[in-house]
């Protein structure tokens, strides 16, 4: 629950109504499109059920964006804990692509190919990576890094992959 | 030498259409070993082109080829109108001084010269007095943002420093070609980055173009295209998307 977590940590300190949360959030994690009004306030209504936020003051008037929100220390202790538990360490092996290759060395297709195709895409998207971090700044250099990152180990696995054909053709084939 | 390719400040995505460089069919053997098989690249000026692979696969010799320090048994390489196959040493050894810039995985410098003596050195070679050379020399090193360096000898510095110096050096003289090996193979990530960044964008700024052997992707995604070699046969993936 990583939306909300994240909320809880922006409303550490700051008591805020949603929209603000919703405009620091943009600012510093929405790298492709803001959030919608419609995801904060349900996830502020999952993080109230749940004794994780509460409303400090109600200014008068109508809407939702009229509560202003704190977080609670049952909220605090939320965040605490998801900054110091481990990420499960997601399997990058893309299981599309190991299936592609062995479907197109079991049909006799060129499975080079089917690397070299995706090799140079994965580079295409880094250079676009590269190029956005050359103009960004150190917050934005972090982000594209991350892909850079990990787009560098599935050309990695591409690599080998490639590397191996023969001997994998020669597996399938016995 | 120079041709009438008169801009040399090329926008990396509105390539002319003539090549700078075109190398086609080069075979190269070391005794039984056939380090090139069939060798292609083409290099427009101010293009910055990847050369990945395997080890051993032939990227060293197909830079060397390419720079006229390794003569292919088989094939052209034009460079600018000459047939570099068929230049003499003497031609091919004040191309490489004049035209071309160089850098290797391990910088490479004189160690008893001082960096900024180092960097100064391809132009003390080609006739540049001492001191404008060297004024020249530290303007470069500044560019790398290493001039704090200048007056330090190349054995008390960090190896992420020696390859910004290295990198000087391999652009003091202003070439048309840098041809880089693994520039930054003995580098870790951060520095290894510095170093690209740097040798990229300063060769995009003079529009010089650059021949990058690398095995690292993140390092090969600062060119505009690559060119795979396998088995001493390169292919072509494209780029510039
Ligand atoms: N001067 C030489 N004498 C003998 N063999 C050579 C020489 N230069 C290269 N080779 C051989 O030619 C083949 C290609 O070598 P090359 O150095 O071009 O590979 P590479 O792709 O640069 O490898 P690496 O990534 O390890 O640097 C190898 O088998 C190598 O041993
Ligand atoms: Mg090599």
């Amino acid at each position: 629950m990583s939306l909300g977590t994240t909320f809880l940590g922006l409303l550490e300190g700051h008591p805020q109504h949603g929209y603000d949360l919703k405009r620091a959030y943009d600012e510093h994690f929405a790298t492709k499109r803001p959030l919608a009004y419609g995801q904060v306030y349900a996830t502020l209504s999952r993080l109230l059920k749940n004794g994780l936020v509460e409303v400090e003051a109600i200014e008068p008037g109508a809407g939702p964006e009229r509560k202003r929100y704190t977080v609670t220390d049952a909220g605090i202790t939320d965040v605490e804990q998801w900054l110091t538990r481990p990420e499960n360490p997601e399997p990058y092996l893309q299981s599309a692509l190991y299936t592609k290759v062995i479907l197109a060395l079991l049909t006799g297709r060129p499975a080079e190919q089917v690397l070299d195709v995706q090799r140079a895409e994965h580079l295409r998207r880094m250079r676009e990576f590269t190029r956005r971090k050359s103009q960004g700044d150190l917050a934005e250099q972090l982000i594209c890094d991350h892909a850079l990152f990990h787009l560098e180990a599935d050309l990695r696995w591409l690599e080998l992959t490639a590397a191996r054909l023969n001997d994998l053709a020669g597996e399938l084939a016995s | 030498m120079r041709t009438g390719l008169t801009d040399r400040r090329t926008d990396p995505g509105r390539l002319p259409s003539e090549p700078l460089l075109t190398a086609s069919g080069l075979r190269r053997s070391f005794g039984r070993t056939s380090a090139l098989v069939d060798a292609s690249l083409s290099l427009h000026p101010g293009e910055i082109v990847a050369v990945m692979g395997p080890s051993g696969s032939g990227k060293s010799t197909l830079l060397h080829c390419l720079a006229g320090l390794v003569r292919p048994d088989e094939g052209r390489i034009d460079y600018a109108g000459t047939d570099l196959t068929q230049a003499s040493d003497t031609e091919l050894s004040t191309l490489r001084r004049t035209e071309f810039g160089f850098l290797f995985q391990f910088g490479q410098l004189v160690p008893e010269l001082t960096c900024v003596e180092n960097v100064a050195l391809p132009l003390r070679l080609g006739g540049t007095p001492r001191r404008r050379a060297e004024r020249t020399a530290l303007r470069w090193l500044e560019r790398l943002d290493v001039a704090d360096v200048a007056r330090k000898s190349p054995g008390t510095c960090s190896g992420g420093q020696n390859q910004r110096v290295a990198a000087a050096r391999a652009l003091v003289t202003s070439p048309r070609v840098v041809f880089a090996d693994e520039p930054t193979g003995a580098l870790d990530s951060l520095n290894g980055e510095r170093v690209i960044r740097m040798l990229t964008d300063t060769a995009r700024e003079n529009g010089a173009a650059v021949v990058l052997v690398t095995h690292e992707p993140r390092v090969a995604a600062y060119a505009d295209r690559e060119v795979v070699v396998r088995d001493g046969r390169t292919r072509d993936l494209g780029g510039l998307g």
